[in-house]
């Protein structure tokens, strides 16, 4: 379905049209929420509620954005919803997971290249399984960050409005997950071991 | 600059944010160090992981339109 044949199924409230843009869009809201949410069971369960919830608020649609976005968002505070409503983890240190310097500012040890370039070693779904799991490892607000901004692709605004902390916050803990993601996957790409 | 120094204006770098005058420095260092041009290359190759571990299922699960559908009638 393209936008405008989006928005006429959102604004109808029609069954049909509905179910046709539930078709149309849940494989990516399902992306979305998996995103988030580590469990099957409970992305599923975020994706109903987003097209729930989108569709009690379908009046408030003011086709300022793409039904797409909208959904989008919808899909990702679903998802968010649901994680703050489970038990937390409690945060762990990322330090350990950081680059080490010397004194002088030189790394502490030498960094070799990876075997292989990353988008090759994706097209392999063990690897691609394997970076999901690596990211569910990392220190739960970081784990966030990294999420929203890289995955999800929320700006830094909506990223610290969602979590409910400043932007330059989400930007230290978008770097620190980065390298710490970096670090892990290390050993698994072929570099030397972390 | 040092690699510390690198590694901290990595993710300014790479997102485009860095002011000129640090660029000019992260750009001289890097062109000298091959360590750092590893790590800003691995540094890059994990965000294109993250982007690229999680693919749009083409395939909805039949079972999720029928729930969500129910749901709806439900919500009517």
């Amino acid at each position: 379905m393209d936008e405008t044949q989006l928005a006429a199924a959102l604004k109808s409230g029609d069954p049909a049209a509905f179910e046709a843009l539930v078709r149309s869009e849940a494989g990516r809201l399902l992306a979305v929420t998996r995103r988030i949410l580590a469990n099957e069971e409970d992305a599923r369960d975020a994706t109903q509620e987003a097209f729930i919830s989108a569709f009690k608020a379908r009046n408030q649609f003011s086709g300022e954005s793409k039904v797409s976005t909208w959904l989008h968002r919808i899909a990702v505070n679903a998802a968010l919803s649901k994680l703050r409503s489970q038990k937390r983890r409690p945060e762990e240190s990322i330090e350990d997971l950081l680059p080490r310097f010397l004194p002088n500012g030189h790394y502490a040890r030498p960094y070799a290249a990876w075997a292989e370039p990353v988008d090759e070693a994706l097209a392999r779904k063990e690897t691609a399984r394997l970076v999901r799991d690596t990211i569910d490892k990392l220190p739960e607000s970081f784990r966030m960050a990294l999420l929203l901004r890289d995955i999800a692709g929320l700006s830094t605004a909506e990223a610290a409005e969602t979590l409910g902390t400043t932007p330059n916050a989400v930007k230290l803990r978008l770097h620190r997950a980065r390298l710490a993601l970096r670090t892990l996957l290390e050993p698994h790409f072929g570099g030397a071991p972390a | 600059m040092t690699c510390r120094e690198m590694t901290e204006f990595l993710r300014e770098f790479v997102d485009g944010e860095l002011p000129p005058e640090v660029k000019l420095e992260f750009d001289t260092h890097v062109a000298k160090c091959q360590d750092c041009v590893v790590f800003l290359e691995q540094y890059r190759a994990t965000i294109q992981a993250s982007q690229g571990a999680f693919g749009v299922p083409h395939d909805v699960p039949e079972e999720l339109v029928s729930a969500i559908m129910k749901a709806l009638e439900q919500a009517r």
